[in-house]
């Protein structure tokens, strides 16, 4: 038993040591700008770059963008299999786990054969229309954990009494929707939502192919001709995932602290 | 149940009109995953059986057995399955370690909440950190050469490489082990191994003849997951690489880009490829974790 345990030690430690080290070589290397002593200059390039604030802002509104609709096509539909097609549920799920099956560049590269400027729908020919092309590719993208999520939130609650109380009230469904079913799923929205800021601020096939001014082609921008500065912007970005977890664990024990009553 | 029943009795007459209501309501999410998912990828898929004029042909997925694409698919299945390999042995000894070794439960917590991210962190910060890391002037290369007097990249090391790549794709590979198989040992009855104990087995007999057989769906579908996680994944090996290793992601790639086959229908032929690969192994991955719940009731 205590061999057991040594041997369990050195398994984590050794685990540990490959998740950490490469965190403060990155670190390290990020401060390493000014020749001779540790400096944060290479941030401070980092944050002086206009294109950073850029590309920065442009992911931020896309994943901000991404979420909203995701979630307004997720919850219903999440809402709606629970409680009138139950029998379409595999099929629902079967097509959520999909992108994970399919390569994104491989659905990037459908997208631009459908919908380029002499296509019936010529979402690549405009401005606008690539952008919102680009929203639906991360929907896309995220489905599979905004909906797992989701789904998993929806089974603590009892959505059929949920709904037939409101309807006895006189709610009509926007009510419902808005006002019982998504306050009831919340912590399932908000894991879906951390998790798919996480994805969309690194996300570079998508952007990079659509020729979009996001902030994961910026990141290899950089790191194809600066020295420091990507060591920089990979703490940044490790920093937006250990957010988004973060701020997702809290939430899901949140969720499971308070049990909700239908 | 009969709370159900009563209000759809009622609604005998309208049945039809419920129905298509019911339909209309996953509509919405029915037409968009038609638009932005399956009609794209069907769209390509038909499109490696067809001409650039449009009459059927199977010549493109011939050309795919040209040596240069061949070898681009290759690569990116070695480096696939090693690091598919890799974080699957790893990972193992990790939950492993946190489940069965005896250790305080806090370690099992900061485990199991860093593998959620670290799973999370792939893309192109990941080539960054492994490039600060294990590049020629990286933090581990220079520790090695100044305290060691080792030199790292004297011995044919080189991170731009099948090697290197592997090692950077085991650092999100080895979290998802960890997270999948957690759960999987957790379901691990204590029962068995005492009744084993009891019939006199020794630990390398409850290991071979227990619990590896039990274990071996879950350990070999989260192996393909793995694999098939990799086989797809782009940013990290063009932000480390560049196009210097020829994957068959960064190959299709440069196809989207610019045409580099001289054959719009070739680079269909590759995606299908892609998804040929990937979607066999997922569906291997969820015929295995069928046979592993068996255990989990």
């Amino acid at each position: 038993m205590k061999a057991q345990r040594l041997g369990a030690w050195i398994a984590v430690i050794l685990g540990a040591s490959y998740f950490v080290i490469p965190l403060i070589g990155t670190i390290e290397f990020s401060l390493r700008m000014r020749r001779g002593e540790y400096s944060l200059d290479a941030y401070e390039s980092v944050f002086s770059d206009i294109q950073f604030r850029e590309t920065f802002g442009y992911s931020m509104l896309m994943a901000l963008f991404t979420i909203v609709f995701g979630m307004l096509l997720v919850v219903p539909t999440a809402y709606w299999v629970r409680l009138r097609l139950p029998q379409m549920r595999p099929v629902v799920e079967f097509i959520t786990l999909l992108p994970l099956v399919i390569p994104a560049i491989v659905i990037v590269f459908g997208y631009l054969r459908m919908y380029n400027s002499s296509s019936y729908l010529p979402l690549t020919g405009s401005t606008t229309g690539t952008n919102a092309l680009l929203v639906f590719s991360y929907i896309t993208l995220s489905l599979p954990y905004m909906y797992r999520a989701v789904d998993t939130a929806m089974r603590a609650i009892d959505v059929r009494t949920l709904t037939e109380a409101a309807e006895s009230l006189g709610a009509r469904w926007t009510t419902i929707m808005f006002r019982c079913i998504f306050p009831n799923v919340m912590s399932g929205v908000l894991s879906g939502a951390f998790i798919t800021l996480a994805i969309v601020m690194g996300e570079f096939t998508f952007a990079a192919l659509l020729n979009r001014p996001a902030f994961g082609p910026y990141l290899q921008l950089v790191g194809a001709n600066k020295a420091y500065e990507p060591s920089a912007l990979a703490v940044i970005a490790f920093s937006i995932t250990w957010l988004s977890m973060g701020l997702l664990n809290l939430v899901s024990r949140f969720g499971k602290a308070r049990p909700a009553k239908a | 149940m009969s709370t159900v029943s009563t209000p759809m009795a009622s609604s005998v007459p309208l049945i039809n009109k419920d129905r298509v209501i019911d339909w209309l309501g996953i509509a919405p999410f029915i037409i968009f995953s038609l638009l932005f998912l399956i009609i794209p990828t069907l769209y390509l898929v038909a499109g490696a059986f067809l001409t650039p004029e449009g009459d059927f042909t199977l010549k493109n997925i011939g050309d795919l057995f040209t040596p240069s694409i061949m070898s681009a698919y290759w690569i990116s299945i070695r480096v696939s399955v090693a690091s598919a390999l890799g974080g699957a042995l790893i990972g193992f000894f990790l939950a492993w370690a946190v489940v069965l070794g005896g250790l305080p439960a806090s370690v099992r917590s900061t485990l199991l909440t860093f593998s959620g991210v670290a799973s999370n962190f792939a893309g192109v910060p990941l080539a960054f950190a492994f490039l600060a890391t294990l590049g020629r002037t990286g933090l581990v290369t220079i520790f090695l050469r100044e305290w060691f007097g080792f030199n790292l990249y004297g011995t044919g090391f080189n991170l731009l490489s099948f090697f290197g790549l592997t090692i950077t794709y085991m650092y999100f590979q080895i979290p998802l082990m960890v997270l999948i198989l957690t759960p999987a040992l957790d379901g691990m009855k204590k029962e068995w191994r005492e009744a084993s104990q009891i019939l006199g087995a020794t630990n390398r007999q409850y290991w071979t003849m227990v619990a590896l057989p039990i274990l071996w769906p879950s350990l070999l579908g989260t192996t393909l997951l793995l694999f098939a996680n990799a086989f797809g994944a782009i940013a990290t090996a063009f932000a480390l690489t560049g196009s210097s290793l020829n994957i068959v992601p960064i190959l299709l790639y440069a196809q989207i880009r610019g045409d580099v086959l001289h054959n719009a229908n070739l680079g269909y032929a590759i995606a299908l490829g892609m998804i040929v690969i990937t979607g066999v192994s997922n569906v291997l991955y969820l015929m295995l974790r069928m046979r592993a719940e068996r255990w989990q009731k």
